[in-house]
């Protein structure tokens, strides 16, 4: 099983971004994907600096993915995507239908079925395994259930990728939450975020911790987390554990995930020592079919 | 007026008296689901069931409209055939479309029932021209209902860079997310428009008299808090009101409806080919008094061309259907927020 570190959601200065990856090009994960995925507006890191990112990264060993921003809007967004999808070099992650259309016409055949292209069946899969689709991110809120069903009823079974660690993302919009909140058009946002290392808490009006504003992002307040869910992950033969970036322990958390995947701690030690290293309670509902921020306790 | 083809109005109907509602009050087309979770308005009582089904297929053609049949959420290993016997019985009744999101089910409708019709629901989530080609060159997609994320530019973009008809929202409760990119639903309640079709579902919802006011929940979670002088809506969870930082307010969405008519023109002069109402949950009063008023807009848009005004009394009968009796042009107008 190997060990992926999905897109970074936030919205960073350029040289905190850069020492996040220089970081992460020293941690035992296998796959970075990188780029910017949420907000078009997000310029600290050109698409250049991904680049040099993508190569240092490369040069470390890692498989390097660049994953396609989830809500296209307009004409320069397609700029974007046609130069990540030009590119010789790395994998690309096609987060919307924009950029299948891309990797098709540009005969790709290695490309990554992102978690927002929405494929919950075995017939969808199969179209897009047709189109070169390798490796499938399954969609967070999928239960593992389904999953199983998908992968018993494809024609071609993919690489699976399952989200096993972070807030996870929930919903994007054409609206900027963050800019909302300063009362500032989306298009003169200030860009706020930057103060914001892991987004906005949203929080009930008795207090409980519900959402997290990113930008035109919602993420979950809680952190999903599956480590202690591993058994099941690895019978049902997943081949890669996607962890979210966040702020603060990355490299313990990459390094735990890793130990737990070797087998040199059990699952729910990992998960046990998780706990300090989290901004926030866990959940892992969306697993087990329940409400996402509902968490269970993995069945021996 | 440069547009070629007439707008054709698209009302929602989630009952057989809601289709012939929206039919006699001037609807071109009527889009219906099936009782089951095979489309994105899943809610108890509402939808039609085979019988009702071939009566307001009937009732319709007889008078020269249109049905289109919404199967818009994505099926899963377990339940496929529920979806895929659904596109068999709509195009053995004769819908005039199906509304699809799910890729796979495009393939299967398009190589089971070549004649049928595919329109792209806005739970496809296809919000560029590149997006909507790629489901034109695959499945013969033939038109395509945007997501409300768009600016009226962004819309007229698209549509000069695709042979797809383009179906835009035109009024109603307004989803602030991407559709079909939402899992908000999900991650509160279990239940999510993609797989169930729905959202922030009835049996998950209390409403709650306390010393501090109403309390609307969604399993468990308090959605808002009510004054006395407050009227309490819905708990839809993004139209709740949360805090962020040290302010308590609306940080998703206020409660409001999404009303285009003063647009009208533009987006007949953009190409768009079809405006739809939102609201197959709501009752045949709402079918007919927003039909009335939109077929009305379309009519007078014909003959009026450029001197086209929109009437206060259009406005006033919309803003009394409105959610919260407000109205926003959304994300059409670029500087919302």
């Amino acid at each position: 099983m190997k060990l992926a570190l999905g897109p970074h959601q936030y919205y960073w200065p350029r040289q905190a971004m850069m020492d996040f990856y220089a970081d992460v090009a020293d941690s035992p994960v296998d796959i970075v994907y990188v780029g910017e995925s949420v907000c078009s507006r997000r310029h600290e890191m050109r698409l250049e600096d991904w680049f040099d990112v993508a190569h240092v990264l490369a040069e470390a060993g890692k498989e390097v993915v660049f994953s396609s921003l989830v809500l296209i809007e307009s004409e320069s967004d397609l700029k974007v995507l046609r130069k990540l999808v030009g590119q010789p070099d790395f994998r690309v992650e096609a987060n919307d239908m924009a950029a299948v259309q891309a990797l098709v016409r540009a005969g790709h055949k290695h490309w990554i079925a992102g978690p927002t292209l929405n494929v919950f069946n075995p017939a969808t899969m199969d179209v897009f395994a047709e189109q070169g689709a390798t490796r499938w991110a399954v969609p967070p809120e999928m239960a593992r259930e389904a999953m199983d069903g998908l992968l018993a009823g494809c024609a071609v079974r993919p690489e699976v990728e399952v989200t096993a660690y972070g807030r996870l993302p929930l919903a994007y919009s054409a609206r900027c939450f963050t800019a909302r909140h300063f009362n500032l058009q989306k298009d003169t946002c200030e860009f706020r975020c930057l103060q914001h290392a892991e987004g906005m808490p949203l929080k009930t009006r008795e207090g409980e911790a519900f959402l997290t504003l990113n930008g035109i992002q919602t993420q979950s307040a809680k952190v999903y987390n599956l480590l202690g869910d591993l058994p099941a992950l690895q019978a049902s033969g997943v081949d890669v554990l996607r962890v979210l970036p966040q702020s603060e322990h990355m490299t313990e958390l990459l390094a735990l995930f890793r130990r737990a995947i070797d087998g040199e701690i059990a699952p729910a030690e990992a998960f046990a020592q998780s706990q300090p290293l989290m901004p926030e309670a866990p959940c892992n509902g969306f697993w087990h079919g329940k409400p996402g921020l509902e968490q269970y306790v993995a069945a021996a | 007026m440069t547009a070629n083809h007439p707008i054709e109005l698209v009302c929602p109907a989630g009952s057989l008296p809601a289709l012939k509602t929206a039919v006699d009050a001037g609807a071109d087309c009527v889009y219906v689901g099936f009782k089951n979770a095979t489309n994105a308005r899943n809610f108890t009582g509402l939808n039609f069931t085979d019988a009702s089904m071939r009566e307001g297929i009937r009732y319709a053609h007889d008078r020269g409209r249109k049905v289109l049949l919404a199967l818009n959420t994505y099926p899963q290993a377990g339940n496929w055939p529920e979806w895929t016997k659904t596109i068999d019985a709509a195009a053995e009744m004769g819908v005039n479309a199906v509304i699809l999101a799910d890729p796979g089910l495009m393939r299967y409708a398009n190589r089971t029932h070549p004649e049928l019709r595919l329109h792209l629901s806005v739970q496809g989530s296809a919000t560029s021209y590149e997006a909507i080609n790629f489901y034109h060159e695959h499945f013969g997609v033939q038109r395509a209902v945007l997501p409300r994320v768009l600016s009226l530019p962004q819309v007229e973009h698209v549509i000069k860079k695709t042979p797809v008809e383009i179906e835009v929202f035109g009024f109603g409760g307004l989803c602030v997310m991407v559709e079909g990119r939402c899992s908000l639903s999900a991650y509160a309640t279990g239940e999510s428009p993609n797989c169930n079709g729905a959202c922030s579902p009835g049996k998950h919802v209390r409403w709650e008299q306390t010393a501090k006011g109403m309390e609307t929940r969604l399993n468990g979670i308090l959605i808002d808090r009510f004054a006395d002088d407050e009227r309490a809506g819905y708990p839809t969870l993004c139209k709740g009101r949360f805090a962020v930082g040290d302010d308590t307010y609306y940080a998703i969405e206020e409660p409001t409806s999404l009303n285009t008519l003063e647009l009208l023109p533009d987006l007949a002069r953009a190409g768009v080919r079809a405006i739809k109402i939102e609201g197959r949950q709501r009752s045949p009063a709402y079918v007919q008094q927003v039909t009335r008023v939109w077929r009305a807009a379309i009519d007078r848009l014909k003959t009026d061309g450029d001197r086209f005004a929109v009437q206060p009394k259009w406005m006033a009968a919309l803003n009394n259907v409105s959610e919260g009796q407000s109205h926003t042009l959304g994300a059409y107008y670029r500087p919302w927020k």
